[in-house]
């Protein structure tokens, strides 16, 4: 066994056994946790088929990014996993049948898995060749150029998603204090302090400080 | 010329009914009037001046529907123009004569304004009846067939604050729409086997036609023409009032005499006879169809000339005779002697007008009393009323001078038609003939009987005898240019009509076949057959004379000798009982059970059941699953999913 | 080349164009004034891209993005009606934005988005390009479900509305997949070519009628319309309309493209699912509608049942069908744009309501209205000789004609159960006991949108005027 098949299996088994324990793990931060093993995993396969540029992605946005906001997502939300876990068992028996069902016929449709025989030549963006080409220089042209379409209206969906968090959630409390730069940058300490000729043994309590 | 004749009537009743109350009564009905008496001098005009070939006037296109065609065009042959001057002379004088009769009529209250509505049912009546007989097509006659059924239906009912008014009004109508069904399904006939429903085509198609078969209720008839004769016939026994479909006919008696005397006498009842007339080319075809009509006919002569003899409402008398005299018309046809059975039309509706107007002369003298029995010695009170109707009795009759072209119009056309039965030389002839014979006895005697209850012996009811007076000339004048029709048009154009000179007088809109020649050789008759119809005319006059001037108790005994045949007799041979019980009661009887079993129980029952139990426990069942929670929703997508995944799969026809 | 491209997305690039002008006009500009103008400026632009669309478009076909984006005549009737039904709805809805204080400049942009994804869509080329569409038009309609933020039903209704369509979209991906996985490609023309050559295979199968799904849920058909009844009736109205209106021709017109341009080959697999589709969507809709207290929940089921016809059409799988289809789509559209009109102007003591009960007796207060709506019901139930029992007529013929007895017998039976929940109305606005009052403020706009469309109810039944034309070619384009 190659040091490359070894990493293969290495990397799989450990994907797939973090995926499973995604879904088992009774505490949700453990699952946040487990996810993120499957991610580095499978950053590590996509290393292994010469798509560094991916596995970087998946690293820095979906572990540096996605997955830490799951983690404080789900560690402020404080949900009651176990009335979750109690609700489903009540459903549990009709799922599994259905999802018995669903595999049984999934296996079938696998069973028929035959490629067409020109399905290689079909394929639309065939990896080029390392040698010819850096990695990330391929990725440029297909996503730049050859999927420019798919990929502008990519931006747009982007736009679609910000606009719409910015829409739902973004509030102009009157009662909420806001930083404004310019009026920061624009404040005369004079106006803003006052020197208090205190004498020694009285209470400042008595006067407190006044200030913004 | 001829859209003048046809639309100023109609124009006239949309006028008359709808713009009264702008115009004013008197004006609307005189304007109506007026149409009818334009129409009628025009109907004249063309009669006169009838080019040989048939004419095609068209109006503007109508239904057109892939190869069903329909313009509205105006036929123009002899057919048409003989029953546009019946049509519209019969109704002048009507219209004429209505101003008279329908003036103060004591069914209205007072300041009820009823004149226009009855003119304008008049003229639109007038209006239909011309549809009919100028139709170029069958589409289009049948609208005139309807439009007629229509008029006939309003007029009847006129009264219709009286029960029996509208009672008899559904009947005409329901009994019509037997016939009509008869006849639309000859023209759906028709047309499945011609591909079209104008005459000419038709008439072109109907030798191919007569060796068609055809399947008609599981029945396969070796010639369609046959089965297409037999039901146009349906069609016009219905609204000629033949025998099966005639009890509407007496009832009909209940709207006011003129209605009676235009649409009950001379016009729509002889549309039938103008159908076969016009169907002549098919009949030729249709020896079998054509048999049956004169069995029919000449049964129907038989029947209500019985009936007839013992009737004592004056009008019914009077409608009883035109079932008769119609049934004369059909037997004619039915031998293939169409001629004759148009010229008894013709000189029919002279002295069957006459008799009609001079009978509603009476009525209105005698304060409408209409029983017979109650009137007596009227001619010297009404003399100008007597000898109008002396006229119309001679002419139906049929008094002349045998072997001569000389007598009243009745004796010249009827004498025609028992000539042209023997003449056929066929069974049907031969029975057509001796029945014929015989009711021309009967005709002459209830038509004496009517005569001498009326207006000879003692007034039997002494206080409306002596307030009986003559009725007002617009009255009169009708009756008089009546008459003369009665006295002349039989001697003025027998030529034209049974002839020498009928291939001339008809052109192309009579078309016989090469074999009939029963016009030929009805004049070549022995002594006496044509003298035959004369002594049963004596006869009859003779009986009647013994019963009511001679010895005016001598019915009464008699009825009591003959309880059986009198009452029979009297009541119709109880048609009206028998239909009432195996039709009306056995159609009530069926709408019962539907009303009650088919739609309270099954139906509501069902409707019930489903709208108030079923679908509202569906609403409820699924209102439960649509519940709010996500995951419910999710779940039933998913369940979606591997319904619809498992059942595609299960499908199979994939490898 | 890259030029070409563009030129043939001349109208989509516009439409960007034009929102992202005025999102920064909106975000730097002078502020919430401007919503309203905004509003109206896209709505226009949006009809006469649309309608600029038809009249520059000529009738040929051209591909752009080595085939990802389809422009033919098909392509351009569906978004001419699009666009038009967008921008109608959004000036008929902009008073009751207003009103409701949710006209913020965000809205118009996010519906021209929308509109923008939807076009995608309809001239999509490729499974790809296909979800990007999908996915930008849903983006933009969970955002609009929850813009009243400060109701929880409108939140609720987004959020319900967008776990969902996830879950749709993540069971379109996974057919894409398994068809990308069968025929090596993702290509409309290239699966086209390799079902030809003999790929039909039970993956591209079960690949087929889990796409069908995914875009199942975006017409509601039944059983993946569960979403619509609560995000119809807790979406702010004009929302509501929208929904009932644009993305729902889009996604019907997705649907004909896919069934038509990708797997025309394979009719005989998804004729019968959408069939089922139809004959549970137009019975759900039947019987779920009686007993509805809320007309816009019952306008979610009135359009489930719609959306079951339509598909009735498209089960036929032949021109015909086609263009029943559009045919029906398009008047379905028109009427909910006239009812919509009316529902968004019902109110009481300045409050928007939208019970039924509120229309009892209001034949007496407003006979004129009172008449249009009865017209636009009755065309919705089917009546003739309103337009709308042409359009229930056509389907059924053209489903008839394909041999589709028992669907055809289904229609009808489900026609006559959802007549009734529509004369109810009729029946309580004319008939109705006498309750509170109800108020109907319209703006002119409405006034115009409404007597329009039921107008053309009424009209249509004598002429179409060329529409039904229109409407043949359209049908013609696609299924060559």
């Amino acid at each position: 066994m190659t040091v490359t098949a070894f990493a293969f299996y290495v990397f799989a088994i450990s994907a797939i056994g973090a995926g499973i324990l995604v879904v088992f793990s009774r505490n949700p931060v453990h699952s946040v946790l487990w996810l993120i093993l499957a991610f580095i995993s499978a950053a590590g396969l996509f290393v292994l088929m010469g798509a560094e540029f991916v596995a970087m992605l998946l690293l820095i946005v979906y572990i540096g990014a996605v997955a830490v906001l799951f983690l404080f997502v789900v560690m402020m939300l404080d949900v009651d996993f176990a009335e979750l876990k109690a609700s489903m068992a009540e459903y549990l028996p009709l799922g599994l049948l259905i999802g018995v069902v669903l595999l049984i016929e999934l296996g079938l449709v696998f069973a028929h898995w035959n490629f067409a025989p020109e399905a290689a030549a079909l394929r639309a963006s065939p990896t080029p060749s390392p040698a010819e080409i850096a990695n990330t220089q391929a990725l440029g042209a297909v996503l730049y150029d050859q999927y420019v379409y798919l990929f502008e209206i990519a931006g747009l969906i982007l736009l679609v998603a910000m606009v719409g968090a910015i829409v739902l959630t973004l509030r102009h409390r009157p009662d909420v204090k806001r930083q404004d730069v310019v009026a920061q940058m624009h404040r005369d300490p004079k106006a803003a302090v006052t020197l208090i000729d205190m004498k020694p043994g009285q209470e400042g309590r008595a006067h407190g400080f006044r200030g913004k | 010329m001829e859209p003048v004749i046809l639309l100023a009537p109609l124009l006239g009743a949309i006028v008359c009914g709808f713009g009264w109350r702008i115009l004013g009564e008197r004006t609307a009905i005189v304007f109506t009037t007026a149409t009818v008496w334009l129409a009628m001098l025009l109907a004249w005009v063309v009669f006169y001046t009838l080019p040989e070939e048939v004419q095609h006037i068209r109006l503007f296109p109508w239904v057109e529907s892939g190869t069903l065609i329909s313009e509205w065009a105006i036929r123009l042959d002899r057919l048409t123009a003989i029953m546009l001057i019946v049509v519209t002379t019969v109704s002048a004088l009507v219209h004429l004569y209505s101003f008279g009769y329908m003036d103060h009529d004591p069914e209205w209250k007072p300041g009820e304004v009823y004149k226009p509505r009855f003119f304008a049912y008049l003229s639109f009546f007038t209006f239909a009846m011309l549809a009919l007989v100028t139709a170029d097509n069958l589409l289009q006659m049948f609208f005139g067939w309807e439009g007629v059924g229509v008029a006939s239906y309003l007029l009847i009912g006129f009264y219709y604050r009286k029960p029996s008014a509208s009672a008899a009004a559904i009947k005409a109508f329901i009994v019509n729409r037997v016939g009509d069904f008869g006849f639309i399904l000859g023209i759906a006939a028709l047309y499945l086997m011609t591909d079209s429903i104008l005459f000419d085509d038709i008439f072109a198609q109907v030798a191919r036609l007569a060796d068609t078969p055809m399947t008609f209720l599981g029945m396969t008839f070796r010639s369609s023409v046959e089965l297409i004769g037999f039901l146009l016939f349906v069609g016009a026994m219905g609204k000629s009032a033949q025998l099966f479909l005639h009890t509407w006919l007496p009832d009909a008696m209940e709207g006011p005499t003129p209605v009676s005397a235009l649409i009950h006498a001379a016009t729509m009842v002889t549309a039938g006879v103008f159908l076969v007339s016009r169907m002549s080319p098919l009949y030729e075809y249709a020896p079998t169809a054509a048999a049956f009509v004169t069995v029919i006919g000449a049964t129907t002569a038989l029947f209500a000339a019985t009936v007839g003899l013992v009737q004592n409402d004056i009008k019914r008398v009077i409608a009883y005779s035109t079932c008769s005299q119609l049934g004369y018309m059909f037997a004619a046809a039915g031998v293939g002697v169409y001629q004759a059975a148009m010229f008894h039309l013709f000189t029919h509706a002279f002295f069957k007008a006459l008799l009609f107007l001079g009978a509603g002369s009476v009525i209105h003298a005698m304060h409408h009393e209409q029983d017979m029995r109650k009137y007596g010695g009227l001619r010297h009170k009404i003399p100008l009323t007597f000898w109008g109707m002396m006229i119309g009795t001679l002419a139906i009759t049929g008094v002349g001078i045998p072997g001569t072209e000389i007598g009243f119009a009745g004796f010249l056309s009827k004498d025609a038609i028992i000539e042209s039965t023997i003449a056929a030389h066929s069974g049907v002839g031969m029975y057509a003939f001796w029945v014929l014979v015989i009711v021309a006895a009967l005709t002459s005697f209830y038509s004496w009987r009517l005569m001498f209850l009326t207006f000879f012996g003692e007034p039997r009811e002494r206080g409306k005898y002596e307030h009986a007076h003559e009725s007002p000339w617009v009255m009169t004048v009708p009756l008089g240019v009546l008459s003369l029709g009665a006295i002349l048009a039989g001697m003025i154009w027998y030529g034209d009509f049974v002839g020498e000179a009928w291939r001339e007088f008809f052109g192309p809109s009579i078309i016989l076949s090469e074999h009939n020649e029963v016009l030929e050789a009805m004049h070549h008759l022995s002594f006496w057959a044509k003298v035959a119809p004369f002594v049963a005319m004596l006869i009859g006059f003779f009986v009647a004379w013994l019963f009511y001037i001679r010895d005016p108790s001598l019915p009464r005994r008699l009825a009591e000798n003959q309880k059986l045949l009198y009452r029979f007799l009297y009541n119709k041979w109880y048609f009206d009982e028998i239909y009432d019980f195996v039709f009306v009661r056995g159609a009530l009887r069926l709408g019962r059970f539907l009303w009650k079993k088919g739609d309270e129980a099954v139906i509501d029952g069902f409707i019930n059941a489903v709208a108030l139990r079923a679908v509202p426990a569906i609403t409820r069942l699924y209102q439960r699953a649509q519940s709010g929670y996500l995951f419910h929703y999710a779940f039933a997508m998913v369940m979606g999913v591997v319904a619809l995944v498992t059942w595609i799969m299960m499908r199979g026809g994939i490898e | 080349m890259m030029s070409a491209d563009l030129f043939t997305t001349l109208p989509e690039i516009l439409l960007v164009l034009m929102a992202m002008a005025a999102l920064m006009w909106g975000a730097w500009g002078p502020g919430a004034r401007i919503a309203p103008v905004l509003l109206r400026l896209l709505a226009w632009a949006m009809i006469l891209v649309g309608l600029g669309l038809l009249a520059l478009g000529g009738d040929g076909a051209q591909t752009a993005f080595s085939g990802m984006f389809v422009d033919d005549f098909y392509a351009r009737v569906v978004k001419m009606l699009v666009l038009v039904a967008a921008g109608l709805v959004l000036l008929v809805g902009e008073a009751h934005l207003g009103k409701q204080n949710l006209l913020k400049f965000e809205f118009p942009i996010l519906v021209v988005l929308a509109v923008t994804g939807m076009m995608l869509m309809i001239s999509a080329g490729n499974l790809i390009g296909l979800y990007m569409g999908l996915e930008l038009q849903s983006l933009s309609l969970y955002v609009i479900a929850a813009f009243n933020r400060n109701s929880v039903r409108s939140t609720e209704a987004g959020l319900k509305y967008f776990v969902l369509g996830a879950l749709a979209s993540g069971l379109l991906l996974y057919g894409a997949s398994l068809v990308y996985g069968f025929t090596g490609t993702t290509d409309f023309a290239g699966i086209t070519q390799a079902l030809a050559e003999g790929a039909r295979s039970l993956g591209l199968v079960v690949g087929l009628v889990l796409i069908l799904i995914g875009l199942a849920f975006k017409i509601s058909a039944v059983p993946f319309h569960m979403w619509t009844p609560d995000v119809y009736q807790g979406s702010p109205t004009p929302v509501t309309a929208f929904f009932a209106t644009a993305p729902k021709f889009a996604a019907m017109a997705l649907i004909a493209r896919i069934a038509f341009d990708a797997f025309g080959g394979m009719k005989i697999d998804w004729a019968p699912v959408l069939g089922v589709l139809a004959v549970l969507s137009m019975f759900v809709g039947a019987f779920a509608a009686i007993g509805q207290k809320d007309i816009k929940r019952l306008m979610a089921y009135s359009s489930i049942a719609h959306m079951g016809f339509a598909l009735l059409g498209l089960a036929a799988g032949t021109e015909v069908g086609v263009e029943a289809m559009l045919f029906y789509m398009a008047i379905y559209v028109a009427m909910n744009l006239g009812t919509f009109a009316f529902i968004l102007s019902m109110e009481r003591e300045g409050q928007h309501i939208t019970e039924i009960a509120a229309l009892s007796n209001f034949a007496a207060l407003a006979p004129g209205r009172a008449l249009a709506l009865l017209i636009l019901l009755f065309s919705m139930a089917g009546v003739p000789p309103f337009l709308g029992f042409f359009a229930k007529l056509e389907v059924l013929k053209a489903a008839w004609q394909a041999g589709l007895t028992g669907l055809v017998i289904a229609g009808v039976i489900a026609s006559v159960i959802g007549a009734f929940y529509y004369l109810r109305i009729v029946y309580l606005m004319y008939f109705g006991p006498e309750t509170e009052p109800m108020e109907s403020r319209m703006s002119p706009t409405a006034r115009v949108v409404l007597t329009l469309s039921a107008a053309a109810m009424l009209l249509g039944a004598v002429s179409t005027f060329g529409f039904e034309d229109l409407l043949a070619a359209a049908a013609r384009s696609l299924v060559q």
